[in-house]
């Protein structure tokens, strides 16, 4: 077991489970927690993601707002988004969300892969790529309901962010955690994340934003990247965070029920040609069709 | 089998229509080998035969091209003989006589029967279903024409598709296996006066009357 990791909880394309038996004894893992009533949107996160991943994005050009690169790339594994927000006093709000994978407890990705093992999902929760088994189809991508996983010009594989697992596995917390200059991004249990997202919320809510709260979609079954919003009740305002996302209905019955019945239709097909023959035998040419024929040609 | 002059077969397929067929035979058994690699982890392994998984997705749609305007251009040559009548939708409500060896109490067919003129519809139906989402799920070159929303109807649709042109093809081949003297009709362009007067009886009149006009004499 040298080289094997016994910790996968999902891996994509496999239907028996893989090696499950090292599970953390916080059984909802691990969760990255963004307050972004903290954040600053100096984007130290994402040179240091850039840093540790070793990733270099092309230089793009300033087109007149903040948000650089325009959008997550297979270099660019986190971004941060600007969006300017009036609100109904008349006062502007610069609501900044550091966007990247929300490591979906069911991950849309993962479900839509058809290559085994490209994806997996660590006991943790994390959901991680490994591109060497990655075909480049990007079936992720129709997959994931935040449009994270971006296929690479390169090599026609797909990245994303890994959450550090390099990082997480041997102790340590997340690049872009370890260098967020204002401790907007915090790493920790699930547990220990709700409940210091708990104690932000009570903080907000002083201050009078009434709707803060806890971003952790249950239509994925929650998520190990969790956001604390000031307005919880209109995620939307945070450059089109998801309302409700959810893995969509068409890739879940393509990657559901479709697959086995399907396939077991199929077998049905060539079974019942298989014993047509057997039961009725083969259609044949006798030499009295060949005798009537030739008389018809005469008649 | 009685022994046949060369004279007496009859032509179904010319050379031209029987290498168009096999191209479009050849590379609907690529797609499907290569598309069921990536639609069910069982038949993941498939993707073996085409050089791995990267290159799997690589050849499937380019393939799939092939297949398309191959099959385009057979179905166009066979248009007119595969328009149903009265006489074919009879024979399709009769089609358990069919199964049955009971061919002699379902109407006669033309060239080809009402069967084989629904699949032949149908064919065309999933083959432009096909190209068309499969044009969507083409992300290497497409990836920036559709949305989201678009792309995953399109998947489901594609696999849907293809699962029912599979089995369409199932039936096609089990019937051209069943039915003796079918195949080689495809391999050598012949049949027999027997198989052509037992199975498209309408068929074999209109040859026989259009000999007759034309050398005013029954063959011998």
């Amino acid at each position: 077991m040298a080289l094997q990791s016994l910790d996968i909880q999902r891996r994509s394309a496999t239907t028996v489970q893989p090696p499950i038996i090292r599970t953390p004894a916080t059984n909802s893992g691990v969760a990255k927690l963004i307050d972004t009533s903290k954040c600053i949107g100096c984007k130290a996160c994402q040179v240091a993601c850039m840093e540790w991943n070793d990733t270099r994005d092309v230089i793009g050009s300033n087109v007149g707002i903040y948000d650089n690169p325009m959008d997550l790339t297979s270099e660019s594994w986190t971004l941060m988004r600007f969006a300017e927000y009036e609100n109904p006093n008349g006062n502007l709000e610069w609501l900044i969300r550091k966007d990247g994978c929300m490591h979906c407890e069911d991950p849309g990705c993962l479900k839509a892969c058809p290559a085994p093992g490209a994806i997996v999902q660590y006991t943790n929760g994390i959901v991680d790529f490994h591109q060497e088994n990655c075909i480049g189809c990007g079936y992720c991508i129709t997959g994931c309901p935040f449009d994270i996983p971006r296929v690479s010009p390169a090599d026609n594989r797909v990245y994303k962010c890994t959450l550090c697992s390099d990082r997480v596995a041997v102790g340590q917390e997340p690049a872009c955690v370890k260098t967020c200059p204002t401790g907007a991004i915090v790493f920790g249990t699930k547990e220990d994340m709700i409940l210091h997202a708990q104690g932000r919320i009570e903080d907000l809510n002083s201050r009078g934003f009434d709707n803060a709260g806890l971003y952790d979609p249950p239509g994925v079954g929650g998520t190990h990247v969790m956001y604390v919003l000031h307005h919880a009740d209109q995620p939307g305002l945070y450059s089109g965070l998801p309302e409700d996302p959810q893995i969509s209905p068409s890739v879940s019955l393509w990657k559901g029920l479709t697959k086995p019945i399907a396939v077991g239709i199929m077998a049905l097909t060539a079974l019942t040609g298989l014993f047509h023959y057997i039961r009725v035998g083969p259609n044949e040419v006798s030499e009295e069709d060949e005798r009537r024929a030739r008389e018809d040609d005469y008649a | 089998m009685p022994d046949f002059k060369d004279r007496d077969l009859i032509v179904r397929y010319s050379a031209n229509q029987r290498t168009n067929h096999w191209i479009v035979a050849i590379t609907f058994i690529l797609l499907a080998l290569s598309g069921l690699a990536l639609f069910h982890p069982a038949f993941y392994w498939l993707t073996n035969l085409f050089g791995g998984g990267q290159w799997t997705r690589i050849l499937h749609p380019w393939i799939g091209v092939v297949m398309f305007v191959s099959f385009v251009i057979f179905a166009a040559t066979m248009w007119r003989s595969n328009l149903m009548d009265k006489r074919d939708w009879q024979w399709v409500k009769q089609s358990r006589d069919v199964v049955n060896k009971r061919e002699d109490r379902v109407p006669e067919s033309g060239k080809y029967n009402g069967g084989q003129k629904l699949l032949y519809f149908l064919q065309i139906i999933l083959l432009l279903g096909l190209i068309i989402t499969g044009i969507i799920m083409w992300r290497q070159y497409f990836w920036a024409f559709f949305p989201i929303g678009v792309i995953r109807v399109a998947s489901l649709l594609h696999a849907f598709f293809a699962f029912v042109l599979i089995c369409a093809i199932i039936i096609h081949i089990y019937a051209g296996l069943w039915v003796k003297g079918s195949v080689r009709a495809m391999t050598r362009g012949t049949v027999t006066p027997g198989w052509a007067w037992k199975h498209h009886r309408a068929w074999w009149r209109s040859l026989r009357d259009q000999r007759r006009r034309s050398t005013d004499t029954p063959i011998e």
